[in-house]
């Protein structure tokens, strides 16, 4: 397979580019913020979203999709991240379809992935509960009761958890935190008893929550996958939100870096472009250099996924932790290189800087996947 | 496409898995575990003769290359796979040289036919060895300011000048060269590729020490050299073009020793070395973090110049790109050994020994630490990136 888009994936980003671009530039993120909007994105988007097929690219054609691949979600996400569009794509179209497509039971997939196609369900995964991501050491309890499990404890960086329809929740239903086997996914009605749901605002002004579940409780029917054996969908589940996420990451990094770009051949200091100093050059250059390398790794951790979703997660890491670093660098040089601009609220670049913040926290930093290759390669 | 692509995947699997001697897919340890070609090689053993015999008869010293040519007649695809393959097996190159990494693709691109016909079946055969006549002791990141001469007399040119760092100049038969043939012009229109023997009277060589201890590299002296004209490789005066369309190459192929082709995985290297702590992870924690970040980047770069290449299949590469890429690789590659040095620690400081193969920790660390000068400098590189791809003003 060539690391390189297809000419369907070449158009289908080129539409999301056109479409983003227009309905929703940065200014429609800052709008949202300032009008401090009680959903935190724009439900006609995401209608228009469901009409272009965006909403099922990864669900099956029988339930309503056009069973495309990662290398198609990552695209959307992409351009996503260029204009840092809340969008429920991620919550949904990404977690929630893998979620449903690999782990749902025929009843569940016919239940709920004709309604994330058409755009009328928002699903999310609960799984964080601590500062930093940390799925083995989930505490969360569901303990068996009556011919179902009782849920007690909390989760947060609930992305789009204020809106959701449905809570895909990681629970111990046995061992202890740190042990990989024990946990259970399910599926859980935010509506049900004992769940309290607090938006949480967040630096980059994209939603999310933290959840309470206090005696929720849930039919076996809600059980997604298999009882103490969810630990390996929800590992698939998660690299799929990692590669995605890093493909996100990838188009703020890259806006970041081609509006500063611009600034450099505008600015003008000592009677020159800024751009002509060859300690700004160099240190472009360089960027430029850890971008397009850190290009290759994201498409190819998409590819491995759609090649071999099994078997994807070395490629994942990889690609979730140079996204990591990579943009972490790129908006720390566009706010430096556009001087005191930089640091004002009118300007963008601090709004690139602040999501690239939560994506990098989102699923695991650069820390947590750099651990995780020394663990699998024994080190 | 897919069915004829997965038969070709095997039968090179099946092909490499039977004519590669188990020798040959150990991780090199020393210097003559390369085979280089040339009037005057000789094998360091068997299995390396054995070896390349096998691959040239294929045409796979140089798969890409027409059949005309003694290369393997492959497409990109294919030859992507018989990499992929070579690589999963640990094959080592059967023959490495200058004639393919970077005379090859110049000649197959500015060649005439004679030329090509002279030169390029002894390129894949490891007939000739080549050296690269391109720095001299005033022109280094400068290059076209170089001042060595060649003046007209009738069929031939005769050469004088100065060159230096001259890679294995004192191995090699022939010599690709830059020379001035025009002093009134600018300095980039005054440039000719020249192509000679090294054996011809007025060429002497004197040898380098570098700090690994060896020499590989050397002064090179022309002193009224006779050179044919027919050896003149595209236009008279235009030679910077053929000398910047060669420099892509041999960025490339520097670029590469970024990867780590059939050697360890540093993590595995190192948790030998020094040992494992109660829960498996490395008991020099903060040398673990930055294994585990180098090797994060170093799957990147893989990636990357995988792409580089798919890239150019589909004509979408940008010609600087190998800029980029020589940058990267070659820091890379300095990183790798310095931590290949701190997880040797004391083990990797000797020099004499048969224990340390000679030194080769140590010398191997040193030596890396040209891969950001040569070819063209780190600075330069991105100097390249700042102006050709990213079209800052006055880079
Ligand atoms: C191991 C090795 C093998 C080599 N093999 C060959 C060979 O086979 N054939 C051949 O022809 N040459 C060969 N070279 C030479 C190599 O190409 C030159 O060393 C290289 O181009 C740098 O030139 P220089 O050594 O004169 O350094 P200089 O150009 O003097 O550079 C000194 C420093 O100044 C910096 N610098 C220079 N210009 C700029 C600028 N514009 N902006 C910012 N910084 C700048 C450089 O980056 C460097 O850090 C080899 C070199 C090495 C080390």
């Amino acid at each position: 397979m060539a690391l390189v888009l297809t000419e369907e994936q070449t158009l289908l980003r080129d539409s999301a580019r056109g479409l983003i671009g227009e309905k929703a530039p940065v200014a429609h993120m800052r709008k949202l913020r300032d009008d401090k909007d009680v959903t935190g994105f724009s439900r006609d988007l995401w209608r228009t979203f469901a009409e272009m097929g965006f909403c099922g690219l990864l669900i099956p054609e029988d339930h309503g999709g056009s069973n495309l691949g990662f290398v198609e979600a990552g695209v959307v996400m992409e351009e996503i991240g260029r204009t840092l569009m809340p969008s429920p794509f991620f919550s949904t179209a990404v977690l929630g379809a893998s979620a449903l497509s690999r782990g749902g039971s025929g009843a569940q997939r016919k239940e709920f992935l004709p309604k994330i196609a058409d755009g009328s369900l928002i699903a999310t995964l609960a799984v964080d509960e601590g500062a930093k991501h940390r799925p083995v050491k989930t505490r969360m309890q569901a303990v068996r009761s009556g011919n179902g499990f009782r849920l007690n404890g909390a989760k947060a960086l609930v992305v789009d958890g204020h809106v959701a329809d449905l809570l895909i929740v990681a629970a111990r239903t046995s061992g202890a935190p740190g042990e990989r086997d024990g946990l259970t996914l399910f599926l859980v009605n935010p509506k049900s008893r004992g769940v309290a749901i607090e938006r949480t605002t967040m630096v980059d002004s994209h939603n999310a929550a933290r959840i309470e579940f206090k005696d929720v409780d849930v039919t076996s029917d809600g059980v997604l996958g298999e009882v103490d054996q969810g630990g390996a969908l929800l590992e698939g589940i998660l690299n799929a939100g990692r590669a995605t996420a890093a493909a996100e990451m990838l188009g703020i990094g890259e806006e970041a870096f081609t509006r500063t770009v611009t600034y450099l051949k505008e600015r003008k200091q000592f009677g020159k472009l800024i751009g002509e100093f060859q300690a700004l050059q160099h240190r472009a250059a360089h960027l430029y250099t850890e971008i397009e390398i850190t290009r290759a790794a994201v498409l190819k951790a998409l590819q491995a996924l759609d090649a071999d979703y099994g078997k994807a997660g070395f490629a994942v890491a990889v690609a979730k932790a140079r996204a990591g670093t990579t943009t972490t660098l790129a908006v720390q040089e566009a706010l430096q290189m556009h001087g005191g601009a930089g640091m004002t609220d009118a300007f963008d670049i601090g709004l690139f800087m602040k999501r690239a913040r939560v994506c990098q926290e989102l699923f695991g930093d650069a820390n947590f996947h750099a651990d995780a290759l020394a663990q699998s390669k024994q080190y | 496409m897919t069915a004829s692509i997965d038969t070709f995947r095997k039968e090179t699997r099946a092909w490499l898995e039977a004519n590669c001697p188990p020798e040959m897919r150990k991780p090199m340890t020393r210097e003559d575990d390369t085979y280089w070609g040339g009037r005057n090689a000789t094998y360091s053993s068997e299995p390396q003769k054995v070896w390349f015999e096998r691959m040239r008869d294929k045409g796979w010293t140089v798969p890409h290359w027409p059949k005309e040519y003694g290369g393997g007649g492959l497409d990109g695809e294919e030859a992507k796979i018989v990499r992929q393959e070579m690589a999963a097996i640990g094959a080592r190159l059967p023959l490495v040289s200058f004639g393919i990494s970077m005379l090859g693709p110049a000649l197959l691109k500015y060649g005439n036919d004679v030329q090509k016909k002279e030169h390029l079946p002894k390129i894949a055969a490891g007939l000739i060895r080549w050296c690269q006549g391109y720095s001299e002791p005033n022109a280094g990141s400068d290059l076209a300011s170089l001042q060595t001469r060649a003046d007209s007399d009738g069929d031939e040119f005769v050469i004088t000048g100065q060159k230096i760092w001259t890679s294995y100049a004192n191995y090699a038969d022939w010599i690709f060269c830059l020379v001035r043939t025009d002093f009134q012009a600018k300095k980039h229109d005054g440039i000719s590729f020249v192509l000679f023997d090294m054996a011809s009277k007025g060429v002497s060589t004197k040898p380098i020490l570098l700090i690994s201890g060896k020499s590989p590299f050397c002064e090179t002296f022309f002193d009224g050299v006779r050179v044919p004209k027919s050896n003149l490789v595209g236009t008279l005066n235009r030679g910077w073009d053929v000398a910047k369309y060669l420099l892509q190459h041999e960025r490339a192929m520097i670029s590469g020793m970024g990867e780590r082709g059939g050697g360890r995985p540093l993590g595995q290297v190192a948790a030998n070395a020094i040992g494992v702590d109660d829960k498996g992870r490395l008991d020099d924690s903060v040398l673990r973090g930055q294994i585990a970040s180098f090797e994060v980047d170093e799957a990147a770069l893989a990636a990357a110049a995988e792409r580089a290449v798919d890239l150019a299949k589909a004509g979408q590469a940008h010609p600087a790109f190998s800029s980029a890429m020589k940058y990267y690789g070659t820091e890379l590659n300095k990183r790798r050994h310095e931590l290949l040095m701190s997880a040797g620690g004391i083990d990797a400081l000797e020099w004499e020994s048969s224990r340390s193969h000679e030194g080769h920790a140590a010398r191997s660390w040193l030596r890396t630490k040209a891969n950001s000068i040569e070819g063209g400098t780190s600075e330069v590189m991105l100097g390249i990136v700042a102006k050709r791809i990213l079209d800052l003003p006055g880079a």
